[in-house]
């Protein structure tokens, strides 16, 4: 395998965003690759747009993280003219309108979740191409083939936080088990009426699916756990 | 971000070289490679700053070009930046961020920040698609604490307790990831950092010569040049080299004396008040 050091940074990703009764939980892993090569094992994808309006990123690092900065500015210059914060749905539509007028240049797949006192806890999310669709629970990036079947099983309405934060781990954390674009750690953030909590769970209190293995500091720990035979000339 | 803006008239980019370039490679001339800074940089926050640290190998394809190149780049008193990729573009983005952040210090009357070195840097690598080949390290220490990131060509970036970037990133980083841990002393960030450097130094073919470091902490930065030189010229003859005429023979010799070409040219007019 090559490791191809000037592709461009990509996040393979696993990003995840759920509703609850009473806000959203968004959750993503930690990994940045470019080409075969994890350039940041422990990135933060999941970045504020206003004090009550998150997006998960996935796709080009670069254009994720611009078209994140411009929407940011764009929503702080509407709270002043508006005199009040932004809606989820005004942030959600800023981000589809960069999205769709520049999609031939664009590779970015995101996930907006908030909270407003209009609507409550909402999950826009905004794929490759620019669409917008509001749902109750929305996954994204390259892990997130394998949670299709997941999330239709385990998804449930009104549930309460922590059933929803729980949810978001155990997905994302089946998702970097199989998913070779994802990995590190699991970051989400909850927001809510009351305000925004950001969480880490570290990679070895992740649980640990089908055939992983515990972590260990080497493999050789493992294999040579008998005595070695003596060498004999 | 992607605006269609009419091409003036006069001006603009003239594209004639572009199509002799077309007509070489036609005729089997070979472009020329890219000085290119084969490299290892790396930078680590300890507990009083961050400590930066870089090889001094360029190269321009299989030939060292330079043995002992800067590649620990100024950007402000108080922020410095390693440089891998093409040399030209490390070089002429860092200088030109480093003058506009100078502009913006006196606008501002305030030392420099970080971000927004790292806001210039992205911005202008952004626009340009990743063809600006710049990967950068940014360091340095502004009111807010120190602060660590790395710049991609293509405009994105990443904020970290140590990063490594170049063709001998790899050798680096394998030695951060065993030794690295939060909270070292200003000697055993230097002793880490200078390992990690060697160690892509010795494992990394575009990596190779000294190892420059350098330590930038609140209201002082020290920029070690040369900080170590772990490669140094062996087999240097003690006694130096002497030629001594009459060591080389002459064959023939042949004196061609140059003439003088003296005109006499009119004087013009005096020149008038």
């Amino acid at each position: 395998m090559d490791l191809d050091l000037s592709a461009p940074h990509s996040m393979g990703t696993t990003i995840i965003g759920v509703t609850y009764n009473g806000g959203v939980v968004l959750g993503a892993d930690s990994r940045t690759s470019t080409g075969m090569y994890v350039a940041n094992r422990a990135s933060d994808k999941i970045t504020e747009l206003t004090d009550n309006v998150y997006v998960c990123r996935s796709g080009s690092a670069a254009d994720t993280q611009v078209i994140s900065d411009y929407v940011r500015y764009f929503l702080h210059q509407h709270t002043i003219q508006l005199g009040q914060p932004a809606t989820v749905k005004v942030a959600a539509n800023l981000v589809r309108l960069l999205s769709y007028q520049n999609k031939n240049m664009l590779q970015a797949g995101v996930i907006v979740g908030g909270w407003d006192k209009y609507e409550g806890g909402q999950i826009y999310s905004v794929p490759l191409g620019g669409t917008i669709l509001r749902q109750p629970f929305s996954i994204g990036g390259s892990g997130s083939s394998y949670l299709y079947g997941f999330f239709d099983q385990a998804w449930k309405e009104d549930m309460t936080h922590e059933e929803a934060e729980q949810l978001v781990v155990k997905a994302a954390s089946l998702a970097m088990a199989r998913d070779g674009a994802s990995g590190g750690v699991v970051r989400t953030v909850t927001i809510n009426a009351e305000g925004v909590t950001r969480k880490f769970y570290g990679g070895d209190t992740l649980p640990l699916w089908h055939e992983e293995l515990e972590p260990t500091n080497s493999l050789l720990d493992l294999l040579s756990s008998s005595v070695p035979e003596p060498m004999s000339t | 971000m992607g605006r269609m803006t009419d091409l003036p008239t006069k001006g603009g980019f003239s594209f004639d070289l572009c199509t002799r370039n077309e007509m070489l490679l036609k005729n089997g001339v070979q472009m020329p490679p890219f000085r290119k800074t084969g490299t290892t940089i790396v930078g680590l926050v300890f507990q009083d700053g961050v400590v930066l640290g870089a090889d001094t190998r360029a190269t321009e394809g299989p030939i060292v070009a330079d043995k002992n190149c800067e590649k620990i780049h100024f950007m402000a008193p108080n922020i410095y930046c390693c440089g891998a990729g093409t040399a030209a573009d490390t070089e002429a983005v860092t200088d030109m961020v480093s003058s506009q952040l100078q502009l913006h210090r006196y606008a501002t009357g305030r030392e420099s920040r970080v971000v927004t070195a790292l806001t210039l840097l992205k911005s202008h690598l952004f626009s340009y698609q990743g063809h600006v080949s710049a990967a950068l390290v940014l360091g340095g220490f502004d009111v807010t604490g120190p602060h660590l990131h790395t710049v991609y060509p293509h405009g994105s970036t990443d904020t970290l307790p140590f990063a490594t970037m170049g063709s001998g990133s790899l050798a680096a980083m394998s030695v951060f990831e065993s030794k690295y841990r939060e909270g070292l002393t200003r000697e055993e960030g230097i002793e880490l950092v200078a390992e990690a450097i060697c160690a892509g130094i010795f494992n990394d073919l575009g990596s190779g010569s000294n190892v420059d470091v350098c330590v930038i902490t609140k209201g002082k930065t020290e920029y070690l040049r040369n900080y170590q030189l772990p490669n140094p010229r062996t087999y240097i003859s003690s006694k130096g080299y002497s030629f001594v005429k009459g060591q080389t023979e002459v064959l023939s010799t042949k004196i061609t004396p140059i003439q003088p070409k003296v005109e006499a040219v009119e004087a013009g007019d005096a020149m008038e008040e």
